[in-house]
Protein backbone atom coordinates (compact mmCIF):
# COMPACT_ATOMS: atom_id res chain seq x y z
CA UNK A 1 0.00 0.00 0.00
CA UNK A 2 2.89 2.36 0.25
CA UNK A 3 2.62 3.68 -3.17
CA UNK A 4 -1.02 3.64 -2.75
CA UNK A 5 -2.21 7.57 -3.14
CA UNK A 6 -5.31 8.82 -0.58
CA UNK A 7 -8.24 10.77 -1.25
CA UNK A 8 -10.83 12.17 1.71
CA UNK A 9 -12.50 15.15 1.36
CA UNK A 10 -14.56 17.50 3.48
CA UNK A 11 -18.11 19.51 2.33
CA UNK A 12 -19.11 22.95 4.86
CA UNK A 13 -20.66 26.03 4.87
CA UNK A 14 -17.88 28.74 3.34
CA UNK A 15 -18.60 31.44 6.23
CA UNK A 16 -14.94 32.49 8.41
CA UNK A 17 -16.62 30.60 11.40
CA UNK A 18 -16.08 27.35 9.75
CA UNK A 19 -12.14 28.64 9.47
CA UNK A 20 -10.90 26.39 11.90
CA UNK A 21 -13.37 23.61 11.10
CA UNK A 22 -11.27 23.94 7.25
CA UNK A 23 -8.31 24.33 9.15
CA UNK A 24 -8.59 21.59 11.74
CA UNK A 25 -9.09 18.69 8.46
CA UNK A 26 -6.00 19.81 6.54
CA UNK A 27 -3.76 19.89 9.53
CA UNK A 28 -4.92 16.43 11.08
CA UNK A 29 -4.12 14.94 7.70
CA UNK A 30 -0.77 16.70 7.67
CA UNK A 31 0.02 15.64 11.06
CA UNK A 32 -0.67 11.91 9.89
CA UNK A 33 2.13 12.57 7.28
CA UNK A 34 4.56 14.35 9.35
CA UNK A 35 4.63 17.20 7.94
CA UNK A 36 7.44 19.23 9.21
CA UNK A 37 6.59 22.65 11.33
CA UNK A 38 7.50 25.05 8.40
CA UNK A 39 5.57 23.48 5.84
CA UNK A 40 2.57 22.94 7.79
CA UNK A 41 2.29 26.69 8.26
CA UNK A 42 2.75 27.27 4.98
CA UNK A 43 -0.10 25.39 3.82
CA UNK A 44 -3.00 27.02 6.69
CA UNK A 45 -1.80 29.92 5.38
CA UNK A 46 -2.63 28.91 1.89
CA UNK A 47 -5.94 27.26 3.57
CA UNK A 48 -6.90 30.23 5.35
CA UNK A 49 -6.61 32.58 2.36
CA UNK A 50 -8.28 30.78 -0.24
CA UNK A 51 -11.03 29.66 2.23
CA UNK A 52 -11.87 33.16 3.20
CA UNK A 53 -11.89 34.22 -0.45
CA UNK A 54 -14.48 32.03 -0.93
CA UNK A 55 -16.04 32.53 2.29
CA UNK A 56 -16.24 36.18 1.60
CA UNK A 57 -16.92 36.67 -2.16
CA UNK A 58 -18.01 33.50 -4.31
CA UNK A 59 -21.68 33.48 -3.06
CA UNK A 60 -21.94 37.29 -1.45
CA UNK A 61 -24.43 38.59 0.43
CA UNK A 62 -25.45 34.75 0.81
CA UNK A 63 -23.73 31.71 1.67
CA UNK A 64 -22.99 28.32 0.00
CA UNK A 65 -21.10 25.54 0.60
CA UNK A 66 -17.25 24.94 0.07
CA UNK A 67 -15.83 21.24 -0.40
CA UNK A 68 -12.08 20.90 0.04
CA UNK A 69 -10.23 17.66 -1.15
CA UNK A 70 -6.90 16.23 0.33
CA UNK A 71 -4.94 14.09 -1.39
CA UNK A 72 -1.27 12.61 -1.15
CA UNK A 73 0.66 11.74 -3.36
CA UNK A 74 3.85 9.47 -2.77
CA UNK A 75 6.87 9.47 -4.99
CA UNK A 76 7.93 12.31 -4.30
CA UNK A 77 5.60 13.04 -0.95
CA UNK A 78 3.28 15.75 -2.15
CA UNK A 79 -0.16 16.91 -0.86
CA UNK A 80 -2.56 18.39 -3.55
CA UNK A 81 -5.60 20.42 -1.86
CA UNK A 82 -8.32 21.49 -4.08
CA UNK A 83 -11.19 24.19 -3.33
CA UNK A 84 -14.34 23.74 -5.14
CA UNK A 85 -17.03 26.21 -4.37
CA UNK A 86 -20.22 26.71 -6.68
CA UNK A 87 -20.61 31.06 -6.49
CA UNK A 88 -19.66 33.71 -8.74
CA UNK A 89 -17.00 32.71 -11.38
CA UNK A 90 -13.83 33.84 -9.67
CA UNK A 91 -10.55 33.68 -10.57
CA UNK A 92 -7.90 35.21 -8.25
CA UNK A 93 -4.80 34.24 -10.02
CA UNK A 94 -5.93 36.81 -12.25
CA UNK A 95 -5.73 39.54 -10.09
CA UNK A 96 -2.11 41.56 -10.53
CA UNK A 97 0.62 41.00 -7.37
CA UNK A 98 0.88 43.88 -5.21
CA UNK A 99 3.79 45.28 -5.30
CA UNK A 100 5.41 44.35 -2.08
CA UNK A 101 8.53 46.74 -2.29
CA UNK A 102 6.60 49.54 -1.61
CA UNK A 103 6.66 51.57 1.42
CA UNK A 104 4.03 51.39 4.25
CA UNK A 105 2.30 54.71 3.23
CA UNK A 106 2.09 53.55 0.06
CA UNK A 107 1.04 49.75 0.58
CA UNK A 108 -2.33 48.54 -0.76
CA UNK A 109 -4.17 46.60 1.77
CA UNK A 110 -5.44 44.20 -1.09
CA UNK A 111 -3.71 41.19 -2.82
CA UNK A 112 -2.00 39.81 -0.04
CA UNK A 113 -2.96 36.81 0.73
CA UNK A 114 -3.42 35.56 -3.11
CA UNK A 115 0.12 36.88 -3.34
CA UNK A 116 1.57 35.01 -0.11
CA UNK A 117 -0.52 31.74 -1.24
CA UNK A 118 1.16 31.64 -4.63
CA UNK A 119 4.67 31.73 -2.72
CA UNK A 120 3.95 29.16 -0.60
CA UNK A 121 2.59 26.23 -2.52
CA UNK A 122 4.56 24.76 -5.64
CA UNK A 123 1.69 24.55 -8.19
CA UNK A 124 -1.24 26.51 -8.37
CA UNK A 125 -4.24 26.16 -10.68
CA UNK A 126 -7.32 27.79 -11.58
CA UNK A 127 -10.20 25.96 -13.70
CA UNK A 128 -14.43 26.94 -13.99
CA UNK A 129 -15.59 23.80 -14.85
CA UNK A 130 -19.67 23.06 -14.53
CA UNK A 131 -20.92 26.14 -12.98
CA UNK A 132 -17.73 25.46 -10.05
CA UNK A 133 -14.54 27.42 -9.08
CA UNK A 134 -12.13 24.81 -8.88
CA UNK A 135 -8.84 25.80 -7.40
CA UNK A 136 -5.82 23.72 -6.77
CA UNK A 137 -2.99 23.52 -4.99
CA UNK A 138 0.24 21.11 -4.71
CA UNK A 139 2.56 21.30 -2.22
CA UNK A 140 5.63 18.77 -1.83
CA UNK A 141 6.77 18.15 1.56
CA UNK B 1 -4.93 35.00 20.36
CA UNK B 2 -4.35 36.76 23.68
CA UNK B 3 -3.26 40.45 23.84
CA UNK B 4 -1.65 42.00 26.95
CA UNK B 5 -1.03 45.67 26.69
CA UNK B 6 1.52 47.74 29.11
CA UNK B 7 1.40 51.34 29.23
CA UNK B 8 3.77 53.64 30.50
CA UNK B 9 3.69 57.50 29.96
CA UNK B 10 2.76 57.65 25.75
CA UNK B 11 4.73 54.73 25.34
CA UNK B 12 2.76 51.43 24.59
CA UNK B 13 3.58 47.78 24.78
CA UNK B 14 1.27 45.04 22.95
CA UNK B 15 2.14 41.45 23.57
CA UNK B 16 0.58 39.20 21.44
CA UNK B 17 -0.22 35.41 21.91
CA UNK B 18 -1.68 32.62 19.69
CA UNK B 19 -2.36 33.00 16.04
CA UNK B 20 -3.21 36.55 13.87
CA UNK B 21 -5.77 35.09 11.55
CA UNK B 22 -9.01 35.98 9.96
CA UNK B 23 -10.69 35.30 13.06
CA UNK B 24 -8.58 37.11 15.24
CA UNK B 25 -7.34 39.90 13.45
CA UNK B 26 -10.33 42.08 13.87
CA UNK B 27 -9.72 42.31 17.90
CA UNK B 28 -6.03 43.61 17.18
CA UNK B 29 -7.60 46.19 14.83
CA UNK B 30 -10.11 47.15 17.70
CA UNK B 31 -7.61 47.40 20.21
CA UNK B 32 -4.80 50.00 18.25
CA UNK B 33 -8.03 51.84 17.16
CA UNK B 34 -8.81 52.35 20.86
CA UNK B 35 -5.55 52.96 22.42
CA UNK B 36 -3.30 54.41 19.91
CA UNK B 37 -4.16 58.47 20.33
CA UNK B 38 -1.45 60.01 21.38
CA UNK B 39 1.03 57.33 21.92
CA UNK B 40 4.64 58.35 20.32
CA UNK B 41 6.20 54.77 21.11
CA UNK B 42 4.13 51.76 20.23
CA UNK B 43 6.00 48.32 20.79
CA UNK B 44 4.78 45.02 19.06
CA UNK B 45 5.87 42.23 20.95
CA UNK B 46 5.55 39.06 18.93
CA UNK B 47 7.33 36.59 21.21
CA UNK B 48 4.52 33.86 22.39
CA UNK B 49 2.85 34.78 18.25
CA UNK B 50 2.26 30.91 16.65
CA UNK B 51 0.85 31.97 13.21
CA UNK B 52 0.38 35.68 11.51
CA UNK B 53 -2.14 35.29 7.66
CA UNK B 54 -2.62 38.29 5.39
CA UNK B 55 -5.85 39.45 7.28
CA UNK B 56 -2.95 39.76 10.35
CA UNK B 57 -0.29 42.22 8.03
CA UNK B 58 -3.18 43.99 7.23
CA UNK B 59 -3.38 45.57 10.61
CA UNK B 60 -0.40 45.44 11.54
CA UNK B 61 0.36 47.66 8.33
CA UNK B 62 -2.64 50.19 9.60
CA UNK B 63 -0.70 50.58 12.33
CA UNK B 64 2.06 51.53 11.34
CA UNK B 65 0.63 53.97 9.08
CA UNK B 66 -0.73 55.11 11.78
CA UNK B 67 3.04 55.32 14.16
CA UNK B 68 4.26 56.81 11.13
CA UNK B 69 2.43 60.15 11.61
CA UNK B 70 2.51 59.97 15.47
CA UNK B 71 5.85 58.50 16.51
CA UNK B 72 7.42 55.19 15.78
CA UNK B 73 6.53 51.34 16.27
CA UNK B 74 8.85 48.41 17.02
CA UNK B 75 7.86 44.98 15.97
CA UNK B 76 9.95 42.50 18.66
CA UNK B 77 10.64 39.12 19.14
CA UNK B 78 9.66 37.40 15.81
CA UNK B 79 10.59 33.78 15.41
CA UNK B 80 11.22 31.76 12.40
CA UNK B 81 8.47 31.33 11.03
CA UNK B 82 6.71 34.48 11.34
CA UNK B 83 9.73 36.18 9.63
CA UNK B 84 9.66 34.12 6.85
CA UNK B 85 5.83 35.54 6.04
CA UNK B 86 7.49 39.19 6.68
CA UNK B 87 10.20 38.25 4.56
CA UNK B 88 7.91 36.70 1.29
CA UNK B 89 5.49 39.89 1.67
CA UNK B 90 8.48 42.53 1.92
CA UNK B 91 7.21 43.50 5.16
CA UNK B 92 10.50 43.07 6.62
CA UNK B 93 11.35 46.58 4.74
CA UNK B 94 7.98 48.05 6.72
CA UNK B 95 8.82 47.33 9.75
CA UNK B 96 11.04 47.75 12.04
CA UNK B 97 12.17 44.46 13.77
CA UNK B 98 14.04 43.96 16.52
Amino acid sequence: MENQNSKNSITMEATTENLYQAMDFVDAQLEALECSPATQMRIDLVVEELFVNVAHYAYAPGTGSITIEFETENDPKAVNITFEDAGIPYDPLAKEDPDVTLAAQDRQIGGLGIYMTKKNVDDISYERRDGKNILKIKKYL
Amino acid sequence: MKIEKKLDGTKLTVALEGRLDTMTAPELDKEFHESLDGITELTVDLAALEYVSSAGLRVLLSAQKVMNKQGEMVVKNVNEQIMEVFEVTGFTDILTIQ
